[in-house]
């Protein structure tokens, strides 16, 4: 038996109901879907709970890779360091979630932990090194 | 009604005078008018903190004994190549240089954690950092090694200098190629996926002061947290780009190359930055005082974010082919609302350029003058201006055959 969670970050134009179903049937998967964020036309992102046997899993990361899915296991924390941010703002288009956001009146970037997926992709996008991960 | 810069300083020494930020300002010129207001206020702070990449800072070591030569030998501060080709006892860091074990790009995209802006951070923070330099020796120069800790405080000159500094205005940049880039300008989204930019806006220096009426060689400034001097217009300083009807560059325009003693700077306002698949860089915070000697300077000083407009670029092709495609005009209040139009399709906006920073310096250096710290200088030396015709111009290439 296996547990885990994980990340996928679905290419555009693949629709992810489909995929996960496929999971369901094919994988005898235990599927619980975390979080989503799948726009039309977009890059989507999904948090993802598997539960089932080592090698249906195995089978099915395969089968998610081979889909041009890109999956990542879910960090622990992504943290917000505050004293190193100086509200640039250039994280707050990266992140898929809206966790990071700009007030539009006071241009202060705010970053709303519950709704940090831990995907990191705002730990590239912060030139002074403020998003950090912790395993 | 005109005033004098030094009677502007006759009152900052009295405690008489009145400053204010471009905000308050702002404020003030909607309530009352240019006229009224440009009789009443004599000076208007301005403030911006961003990435600058062309910063760096040269340094005088001390000679140790025996002495050695660093020009023309190796000397590395934290891993990083330094310049050497100075004399003897002084060597140049600039923001971008990286160590020779840095990978770069070759895992894309690359890193880059910790580069020359880092490296003068730390020196600023008061930290010890590991100087190494090899040299040749010569009669009066025996030494050929040096290896020591050094720190800003056994340096007899720490010197801040950035040959292009607060740019008059930028492009925001977008993507209109299918993947993902990595740039100065941050990561770019494939098919307008995102929007970065990077000014103050209303708060930006040199877009306070369009025509170089006040700023010019010589103008003392907020820097790095210290006290700094305009001591030249920066590279790539370009006065022949479009304006609009209020006489302001759409696009980048002029620069200032800026000076100042590092032993008075602090890290709060001087950072180093790693821009992925870019480089390393440093994040400058500069503030300009702006004299309020007429209306004109005040109607301009007073400019809103509506009312300052820049280009849209795209730097999935045409920015690296040197490419100029025209993806429109948006002003400051647009990009500061969190989104634009580009060419039909809402795209979300970002800065790089720090607001809150902005608007933090601009009220130190307001509170500096109140308190009869910081008085204005008279320039020494005039920028090229709008209509002299100064320009950049691309590198027509010759080759070498
Ligand atoms: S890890 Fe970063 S980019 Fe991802 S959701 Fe959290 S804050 Fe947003
Ligand atoms: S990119 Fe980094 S420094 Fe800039 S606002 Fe986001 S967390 Fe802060």
């Amino acid at each position: 038996m296996i547990s885990k969670r994980i990340v996928l970050h679905f290419p555009r134009d693949l629709v992810s109901e489909p995929t996960i179903s496929r999971l369901v049937k094919k994988y005898d998967l235990e599927c619980n879907i975390l979080r989503a964020n799948i726009t039309p036309r977009q890059v989507g992102i999904m948090v993802l709970g598997l539960k089932g046997g080592n090698k249906q899993y195995k089978d099915a990361i395969v089968y998610l890779k081979s889909l041009n899915i890109t999956v990542q296991p879910l960090s622990q924390d992504v943290t917000w360091n505050e004293d190193l941010c100086t509200d640039c703002g250039a994280c707050v288009t990266i992140c898929p979630t809206e966790a990071l956001t700009k007030d539009p009146n006071t241009q202060k970037v705010r970053f709303d932990k519950d709704a940090c997926i831990g995907c990191e992709l705002c730990i590239p996008a912060c030139p002074m090194g403020a998003m950090e991960v912790h395993f | 009604m005109s005033k004098t810069i030094a009677e502007i300083n006759d009152k900052i020494k009295k405690g008489k005078a009145v400053v204010v930020t471009v905000e308050e300002l702002i404020g003030l010129v909607e309530e009352k008018g240019v006229s009224k207001s440009a009789q009443t206020v004599d000076v208007v702070t301005t403030g911006t903190m961003g990435p600058m990449c062309s910063s760096g800072a040269y340094f005088n070591i001390g000679q140790p004994k025996p002495k050695i030569k660093l020009g023309g030998g190796k000397a590395y501060l934290n891993d990083i190549p330094v310049y050497t080709g100075l004399a003897a006892g002084d060597f140049f860091i600039g923001a971008g240089a990286l160590p020779d074990s840095d990978p770069r790009n070759k895992i894309y995209p690359g890193k880059f954690a910790y580069g020359g802006g880092h490296a003068i951070e730390d020196l600023v923070a008061g930290q010890d950092l590991r100087f190494t330099a090899t040299a040749y020796g010569t009669d009066c120069y025996p030494r050929k090694e040096l290896s020591t800790w050094l720190s800003i405080r056994d340096m007899n000159e720490a010197v801040l200098f950035n040959p292009r500094n607060i740019y008059q205005n930028y492009n925001v940049a977008v993507n209109l190629s299918d993947r993902v880039i990595y740039t100065y300008m941050g990561i770019l989204k494939p098919n307008l996926g995102n929007a970065n930019y990077c000014s103050a806006g209303q708060l930006s220096p040199l877009l306070k002061d369009p025509g170089f009426l006040t700023i010019g060689i010589g103008t003392r400034v907020f820097l790095g947290g210290g006290v700094g001097y305009i001591a030249w217009w920066g590279t790539q300083h370009n006065t022949s780009v479009k304006t609009n009807r209020n006489g302001v560059p759409t696009a980048p325009a002029g620069t200032a190359a800026l000076i100042g003693d590092l032993k008075q700077m602090s890290p709060e306002w001087l950072k180093g930055a790693s821009f992925t698949g870019y480089g390393a860089t440093m994040v400058v915070g500069v503030g300009v005082p702006i004299p309020i000697l007429n209306e004109e300077i005040c109607r301009h000083a007073a400019l809103p974010d509506e009312k300052l407009s820049t280009r849209i670029v795209d730097y999935g092709r045409d920015y690296p082919q040197g490419r100029m495609r025209d993806l429109g005009t948006v002003n400051y209040a647009q990009l500061k609302s969190g989104t634009i139009r580009v060419r039909d399709k809402q795209v979300p906006t970002a800065s790089l350029s720090s607001y809150p920073r902005a608007i933090k310096i601009a009220s130190i250096l307001k509170s500096w003058i109140e308190e009869g710290r910081f008085f204005l200088t008279e320039r020494v030396g005039e920028f090229p201006g709008p209509g002299s015709g100064y320009s950049y111009h691309p590198l027509k290439e010759r080759p070498i055959t």
